[in-house]
């Protein structure tokens, strides 16, 4: 069903490239990989993927580089973060440059699929792991002397809490949709939701553990 | 041990602190000063035609036996004592001269000086001082013997300017005896002699250091690069090798190249140290399961929001945890399970789920117990409480909570990391 997705592959460690192509294989159509990030724009601008997997880490700038190149001119390019645990802010970063979800790489390759298809119809694909890290960076209230120009960006409705606790204790969306008594779509929704707040707030420069840094 | 420390042993049965009549302690005590200046200004008034002599004899038929407290610790003497003491016994001892009790300058003056510089080096430091000066020659190969003979009464800046005192003395002594000018002759020999040799051999010294520095650095490059090898061959190359021969069993090749993976991780990127030297609940919680996965065959993923101190009631939630671990290690008969631990204002909670073969409460009495006894019984002692929801064929999720105390004691963050 998902045959027809082009998905395009970015990750420094041949090897793990090799791994997920074989596992994908079967499912999507992969037109291309690179290792490193100016390999990977030039490849990503020829060949126009559907998705693209990304690394976190890479030589060179890592993800956040690769998206931000290519993200103004290929806007209907998706991108899904691919990553082993990294740390809090180095994956809001990649999700703030425009990525479109965040998976651990130890994730099965029917997930793997599933979220390649769930990002290419324009959701957002949240792992327990992105879940516990947005929870984090909306904890709280916002600082005295933060200018808050939509305070509705800069805080989570207490549902989409709801949903982001449930998909960080490991429930699929659809357990969520049945455990909160509404339907799939409404937690894509939600969720959606939350990842245009992640993107657009100015939240992240004041969360503890981006306290101090520079997230540039 | 010092002389006086020996001599207080000895003076035990008299009284601590006495050496012969216990007069200069005593006087010590009463003045608040060390007794030691005072022995000092002692010897040097005896020098003075014996006026010493005379006032510790007067002295000590004033001072009763009976009444002689016991001298408690030595005060150490300051600065200004030392320097008040000092200007007393100059103008008792230029009161003496023009009384005609005298020997003579060329030997009063110099021993004075003597005097008083073995009086900085040999009176004892606080003891800040005294730990100091123990830490500086425990590192002198030979040092400690050192420290002892001195009985660390000095620090490195008294000894100096004591030495420089004591060499004047010596000096002045010299100069009364006209032998200083000899010396004079022999001092310019030797730093001649030594600036030559400085000259000659000095590059080849500098380069000697340089080369050891070095060598040194070469060294600790090797020994780590053996460590290293030592390690990936202990471990990583063994886990290689099981899991090749386990191509069959793919959960157990899972399973090897996980805890391969999180073994690799904490040796690449720091020590972990037990469970109460972790200082915050993120840590400890991902030792938790880590510690969990490497006994059994399960995969558990970990997502921990927010952070706290560890305290009683926090480590009481974790060992609850490590327990709903364990059971789903045990018996959901599945190879993966989620963590979640959430810290707020008032409470920490923690989720264990598994979409595992699930159970009836009221049938699995026994495993009723351990739920009971090790998770809920547990978190009921600390004011929390745990929840257990199980559905047969759809998996288990047990919900673990303790309140939060706002001045938590951290016993186990600070006091076993001082």
């Amino acid at each position: 069903m998902t045959r027809a997705i082009r998905v395009f592959l970015v990750d420094d460690h041949r090897l793990f490239r090799a791994g997920v192509r074989a596992e994908l294989g079967p499912h999507v159509t992969i037109v291309g990989d690179a290792g490193d990030v100016d390999t990977a724009i030039q490849g990503i601008r020829q060949t126009k993927p559907d998705v693209v997997l990304l690394d976190v880490h890479m030589p060179g700038g890592g993800g956040r580089a690769v998206i931000q190149a290519v993200h103004e001119t290929l806007p209907d390019v998706r991108f899904l973060a691919l990553s082993v645990s990294d740390a809090a802010e180095d994956v809001i970063a990649v999700i703030r440059a425009g990525a479109r979800g965040y998976v651990t790489k130890t994730i099965s390759p029917d997930d793997l699929v599933s979220a390649i298809g769930r990002v290419h119809q324009g959701d957002a694909v949240f792992s327990p792991r992105l879940a516990g890290f947005v929870l984090d960076a909306f904890a709280g209230d916002l600082p005295a002397g933060v200018s808050s120009e939509d305070p509705e960006l800069d805080q989570l409705t207490t549902r989409e809490k709801e949903v982001l606790r449930h998909i960080a204790r490991g429930y699929t969306y659809k357990e969520v949709a049945s455990r909160l008594f509404i339907s799939v779509k409404t937690v894509e929704t939600h969720v959606s939701a939350v990842l245009r707040k992640l993107q657009l707030s100015n939240r992240h420069e004041l969360t503890a553990w981006a306290a101090g840094r520079d997230l540039l | 041990m010092s002389a006086s420390a020996e001599a207080d042993r000895r003076a035990g049965a008299l009284g601590r602190g006495r050496i012969i009549g216990g007069v200069a302690a005593g006087l010590g005590a009463r003045l608040g000063v060390d007794p030691v200046l005072i022995r000092i200004v002692f010897v040097v008034l005896s020098l003075a035609g014996g006026a010493g002599v005379l006032l510790y004899g007067v002295l000590w038929a004033f001072t009763s036996i009976g009444s002689a407290t016991p001298v408690e610790g030595r005060r150490p003497a300051s600065l200004q004592q030392a320097a008040a003491l000092g200007l007393i016994t100059l103008g008792v001892l230029f009161l003496l001269r023009e009384l005609g009790l005298w020997f003579g300058d060329s030997l009063v003056f110099p021993v004075a000086l003597a005097a008083i510089g073995s009086a900085i080096v040999w009176t004892r430091g606080d003891e800040a001082d005294r730990t100091r000066w123990s830490r500086v020659t425990a590192r002198i190969p030979g040092g400690h013997a050192l420290a002892t003979a001195t009985s660390g009464p000095a620090s490195p800046v008294r000894l100096l300017i004591g030495t420089l005192l004591v060499a004047g003395a010596v000096a002045g002594f010299l100069a009364a005896q006209d032998g200083l000018g000899a010396l004079r002759d022999l001092g310019f020999a030797v730093v001649a002699a030594l600036g030559g040799l400085a000259l000659l051999f000095g590059p080849w010294l500098w380069g000697l250091v340089d080369q050891l520095g070095l060598e040194r650095r070469e060294r600790i490059r090797q020994e780590e690069r053996a460590e290293l090898a030592a390690h990936l061959h202990d471990s990583v190359l063994q886990t290689l090798a099981l899991i090749q021969r386990s191509a069959d069993q793919p959960r157990r090749m899972v399973a090897l190249a996980r805890r391969q993976e999180r073994e690799l991780r904490s040796w690449l990127y720091g020590q972990r140290d037990s469970l109460h030297q972790q200082t915050s609940l993120q840590a400890a919680a991902e030792q938790v399961v880590e510690e969990v996965e490497a006994v059994h065959d399960l995969q558990i993923d970990v997502v921990v929001v927010g952070d706290a101190p560890l305290d009683d009631r926090v480590l009481a939630l974790l060992a609850a945890m490590r327990e709903a671990c364990v059971n789903a290690a045990k018996h959901a008969g599945v190879a993966t399970a989620s963590v979640y631990v959430e810290v707020e204002d008032d409470q920490v909670t923690a989720f264990v789920r598994d979409r595992g073969d699930g159970f009836e409460l009221a049938t699995v009495p026994e495993h009723r117990r351990g739920v009971r006894d090790s998770i809920i019984g547990r978190l009921d002692r600390h004011g929390g409480h745990g929840r257990v929801w199980s559905t047969p064929g759809e998996g288990t999720e047990i919900e673990l909570c303790v309140p939060r105390s706002r001045n938590s004691n951290h016993h186990h963050s600070t006091e076993q990391q001082a």
